[in-house]
């Protein structure tokens, strides 16, 4: 199937490394993306810069802030939940710098292209669409405020 | 053990430190974050993930007893093993893998009391490499029925207002998560509960460290809501993994005789075409 709608350039590259590993060497990719999760920056760790993203099962906090013209987001998210810190650190890996209108186009399932679905649950791959939604909704904060 | 009815069950992580090198011996780690194991487990231990390895690829079922045979033989598990079950989130997956392998008839079966956390906590040695055992030949036994309820099962159970326990969280119980906004509908048309069941959240039966509470509290904490060991019970949640932990606590640190895990749960029950449900919180 084809897809019209352009995704932020690394993102899209990170979809298509995705789509091109096989069976378990997706979640191989994913587990690289968790084992380099970066540390939550000092700078944003006050209690009014974190929200929290209701997400099942894993306590996940988010910030972000504009620089330089883009969106940064951030993500704190406990070791012991590896699968969502590959979900956490791919997305700002792929969208960080993108600008509010850059992230609100992306669709809700892009990651359907990932092929995870054989490998993950359903709820687990909820948590994909849970962040992307919560992103979501900071971008169109920050959008309504320019 | 804490006076549980089967002590024999559990074992803490003295004891599978003890065991890492005992070739009777076969240490599985179930998980409910899929890349967990893979951080970094239990020197010697093999991983089963419930989802890529306990499920049905096609049909909403278990593997087959032909599937089971075929992965017990790769992991190197005789019919005499003593397999030890151990995981994230107190254990839940991991009573899971436990309910299944009884289930198929595997006869000596441990669970790691406080599962991987407590491991974690106590700085005892992760691995990363996976290991790999010789092949066995390993033969399962028809389907323990006794354990496992299916709808039509249930349906009988509350038409003869048998004890259900929804082990779900208090919102899931009452209706109100499916209609929580930015929430994904997870897989139920409908939200609540199967008529007069008792909503006791699994994790109720753990303590901070993850390990299981003693027995007194547990049977406080069942039999004051009115699951006793006299009855019929059958255990839920929403896909059956929640629900198997419950079963484990009442089946063998309780001993109540006649308990049994209905798999299909709130994602079959809350889709079933005119199946009674209730919503909000009894009063």
């Amino acid at each position: 199937m084809s897809q019209t709608v352009r995704l932020p350039r690394r993102l899209e590259e990170i979809v298509a490394d995705f789509e091109l590993c096989e069976g378990q060497e997706k979640l191989e990719l994913l587990l690289d993306y968790a084992r380099r999760f970066p540390p939550f920056p000092a700078h944003l760790q006050s209690p009014g810069q974190l929200e929290d993203v209701p997400e099942c099962m894993t306590p996940v906090q988010m910030a972000a802030e504009v620089s330089g013209g883009g969106l940064h987001f951030y993500f704190d998210v406990p070791p012991e939940s590896p699968t969502v810190r590959g979900y956490a650190a791919l997305m700002m890996a792929g969208i960080n710098g993108s600008l509010p209108e850059e992230v609100l186009a992306i669709p809700a399932d892009f990651y359907l292209r990932m092929g995870l679905g054989s490998l993950l649950s359903s709820q687990r791959l909820n948590g994909m669409a849970a962040i992307l939604a919560h992103v979501k909704r900071r971008a169109a904060a920050e959008l309504e405020k320019s | 053990m804490e006076n549980y009815s089967h002590p024999e069950v559990l074992v803490d992580t003295d004891w599978v430190a003890a065991h890492l090198n005992d070739p009777g011996v076969r240490i599985i780690e179930s998980d409910e974050d899929p890349l967990l194991y893979d951080t970094g487990h239990i020197p010697g231990a093999v991983k089963v993930d419930w989802f890529t390895t306990l499920q049905d690829p096609v049909r909403r079922d278990f593997l087959t007893r032909a599937d089971f045979e075929e992965l017990c033989s790769s992991l190197g598990i005789a019919n005499d093993t003593t397999v030890v079950f151990y995981g994230d989130k107190s254990n839940w997956f991991a009573v899971y893998t436990f309910w299944l392998f009884e289930y198929y008839g595997h006869p000596s079966r441990r669970v790691m009391d406080g599962g991987r956390a407590k491991w974690t906590a106590e700085n005892r040695p992760l691995v990363s490499e996976r290991p790999s055992y010789p092949r066995t030949q390993y033969k399962a036994s028809a389907p323990e029925m006794s354990i496992r309820a299916f709808r039509e099962d249930v349906l009988r159970h509350l038409e003869r207002r048998l004890p259900l326990v929804d082990v779900r969280s208090p919102k899931e119980f009452s209706g109100e998560l499916l209609h929580m906004p930015g929430y994904p509908q997870e897989g139920a048309q409908r939200g609540g509960h199967i008529p007069g069941a008792v909503n006791i959240p699994w994790s109720q039966a753990v303590q901070e460290d993850g390990t299981f509470k003693a027995a007194p509290a547990l049977r406080e904490l069942y039999a004051g809501l009115g699951i006793t060991p006299d009855q019929e019970i059958i255990a839920y949640c929403r896909i059956g993994e929640r629900s198997s932990h419950t079963w484990f606590v009442l089946r063998y640190l309780l001993g109540y005789p006649r308990v049994r895990n209905y798999d299909g749960s709130w994602t079959e029950w809350g889709n079933l075409v005119g199946a009674p449900i209730e919503k909000g919180i009894p009063a």
